[in-house]
């Protein structure tokens, strides 16, 4: 396929702004519960929140240039029933206007007591509404994913470890910034966010290199023999039928050279998962926090990115058997 | 098994490439409901354009047993058509009523999404409307009352000059289209995703004629000469002698 910025920069940012949320959450759920400090997170949590509904925006910016007739986004939300994209476009603003309910009350301050439970735990409003974000958060990841991984003959992509590797990815990211984060508002936070975004990256790397080594194994199920119905083992295309471009020769092709192809690959799991592991160790150990996990979230972020091209870019559309030769 | 589904047979047999279904599906659907069929650059170095209906050719085998297929390319209209229910607005629809998958170019929102979800490649986004489009089997002339009954057909059928686009109702046993499926093994492109195509492949036939070497000489040849038979001996008995 051939990777648009728009639709890498939407999943890439929107994963982040999820992950960043959900950092938040659990910090706070954490601090709840009794497991970081009662006062945990108290520093973080508007300029987190804050930034994880830019990050949203942001993405949810980058997708109307994907559409040719922007002005009638609103159609979208129509098909839901049948539609993962339909599902992604009504989840994305349930979920950002959940965070900035959940920015709202961090801002306002006097967070409610719904109950108090028998352990003498505090149950805010601004934890419920961070549960049900939480929620909304894992079915916009699904949502997501489910857009690429539903389209059965897109055998790249058509399979459990695309919408995991997209929760995966987006919450090391969304980690990662909450770490870099931390460090900046609250220092003692770090070792538990870069923590959780080290465990997270690594999960993601995993999840990563098992759909990279499944690729590298499909056997495309269509050929030229299914794609025109003649029985022969050689078969070639003289001509698709026309010698200037259409829209067949450009959305499906990554029109990249293959070295190219080759060399993303390393380099993003460079960026996207074995250097950030490297800076957030460092950055957990106290070791230049600030910097360390301020550079472990740019290069992440950037690595998704590159990831993200090579996600598309991989996927190889059983339309492109009938455009292989012009003349 | 009751609802009607149009579709296209296309016999691959007669088809000789001239492109004719081509240029009238687009002159037609450049004026008709769904376009305008639009074309960037047509005279620059990089021309593109809006098409609905490609003819491509592949050679099949090796020289010099060689076989030049021409093979015509338009969507198919499948019964299972994978991409409408991926489309988010619900622009893309297949009729209840005859079974054709056409896009609302009013509620196309232009995210690609559907032509992403189509193994054959056979929806084109308009770089001009900017909303996808794709062969409508020239549903705005199947219906029109103001057409001749003999016009009231795709237009790329009405200029195939070999006859090889049949045009009809498959799920009607009795149809031009059904009988030609079904006597001369007309099949599906990629069965493998599941998508039953309504739009049929008709292949190549030879018609080849099996002559064994002992038909080469005729062992009944009327004219041949025949070996004089001895004569009967003297006063031998002759037919003569038992028939009085």
């Amino acid at each position: 396929m051939n990777p648009a910025f728009s639709v890498i920069l939407l999943t890439t940012l929107i994963g982040a702004g999820q992950g960043l949320f959900l950092a938040l959450v659990t910090v706070q759920s954490y601090a709840v519960f009794g497991l970081l400090p009662a006062a945990a997170g108290g520093a973080l949590y508007v300029p987190g929140s804050l930034s994880a509904l830019l990050l949203l925006v942001a993405g949810l910016g980058a997708s109307f240039f994907h559409l040719g007739r922007p002005e009638r986004a609103w159609r979208s939300a129509a098909m839901w029933r049948t539609s993962w994209l339909s599902r992604e476009v009504i989840v994305l603003p349930v979920f950002m206007a959940v965070v900035a309910l959940y920015l709202v009350l961090q801002l306002a301050g006097g967070d409610s007591e719904l109950l108090l439970t028998s352990g003498g735990r505090s149950i805010t409003l601004s934890l419920a509404i961070g549960a049900l974000g939480t929620l909304l958060a894992f079915a916009l990841f699904v949502c997501t994913g489910m857009i690429y991984a539903c389209l059965r003959f897109l055998a790249e992509w058509s399979t459990p470890l695309t919408p995991l590797n997209f929760t995966l990815m987006g919450g090391a990211s969304g980690f990662t910034v909450a770490a870099a984060l931390a460090a900046g508002l609250e220092p003692a936070l770090v070792p538990f966010l870069a923590g959780w975004a080290l465990v997270l990256t690594l999960l993601a790397g995993i999840g990563r290199l098992a759909s990279l080594v499944r690729n590298a194994r499909l056997k495309p199920r269509s050929t030229l023999q299914t794609a025109i119905g003649v029985k022969h083992p050689q078969v070639v295309q003289r001509s698709m039928g026309f010698m200037g471009g259409s829209f067949n020769t450009r959305e499906f092709f990554h029109h990249a050279r293959p070295a190219t192809l080759r060399a993303v690959k390393p380099v993003f799991l460079l960026l996207a998962f074995v250097l950030p592991l490297g800076l957030l160790a460092a950055g957990r150990a106290e070791f230049q926090a600030a910097a360390m996990l301020a550079s472990a979230a740019v290069v992440q972020g950037l690595g998704l990115v590159a990831e993200r091209w090579f996600f598309f870019a991989q996927a190889r559309h059983p339309q492109n058997l009938y455009y292989q030769a012009v003349s | 098994m009751s609802r009607k589904q149009l579709a296209l047979v296309i016999d691959l047999n007669v088809c000789v490439g001239c492109q004719a279904c081509v240029t009238s599906c687009k002159e037609w659907n450049s004026a008709g409901a769904a376009g305008p069929m639009s074309d960037q650059r047509p005279y620059g170095a990089d021309p593109s354009g809006t098409f609905f209906n490609r003819v491509q050719t592949f050679e099949v085998g090796e020289f010099p047993h060689t076989e030049t297929v021409h093979f015509p390319k338009s969507c198919l209209h499948c019964e299972d058509p994978p991409c409408v229910p991926v489309c988010p607005t619900g622009a893309s629809y297949k009729r209840e009523e005859d079974g054709i998958v056409l896009v609302d170019s009013d509620k196309c929102i232009g995210c690609k999404y559907c032509s992403w979800a189509c193994p054959y490649g056979a929806r084109e986004l308009d770089e001009h409307q900017k909303v996808m489009k794709k062969c409508t089997l020239c549903v705005d002339r199947l219906y029109d009352p103001l057409l001749p009954v003999a016009d009231r057909k795709p237009a790329c059928v009405k200029a195939c000059p070999t006859s090889a686009r049949i045009f009809g109702d498959i799920h009607d046993p009795l149809s031009e289209a059904s009988i030609a499926i079904r006597e001369h093994g007309g099949y599906a492109l990629m069965p493998e995703w599941g998508t039953q195509p309504a739009n049929h492949y008709l292949p190549r036939r030879k018609t080849r004629l099996r002559i064994h070497a002992d038909e080469l000489v005729r062992a009944d040849n009327p004219l041949a000469v025949e070996g004089h038979l001895p004569r009967p001996a003297e006063g031998s008995s002759t037919l003569e002698d038992a028939s009085f």
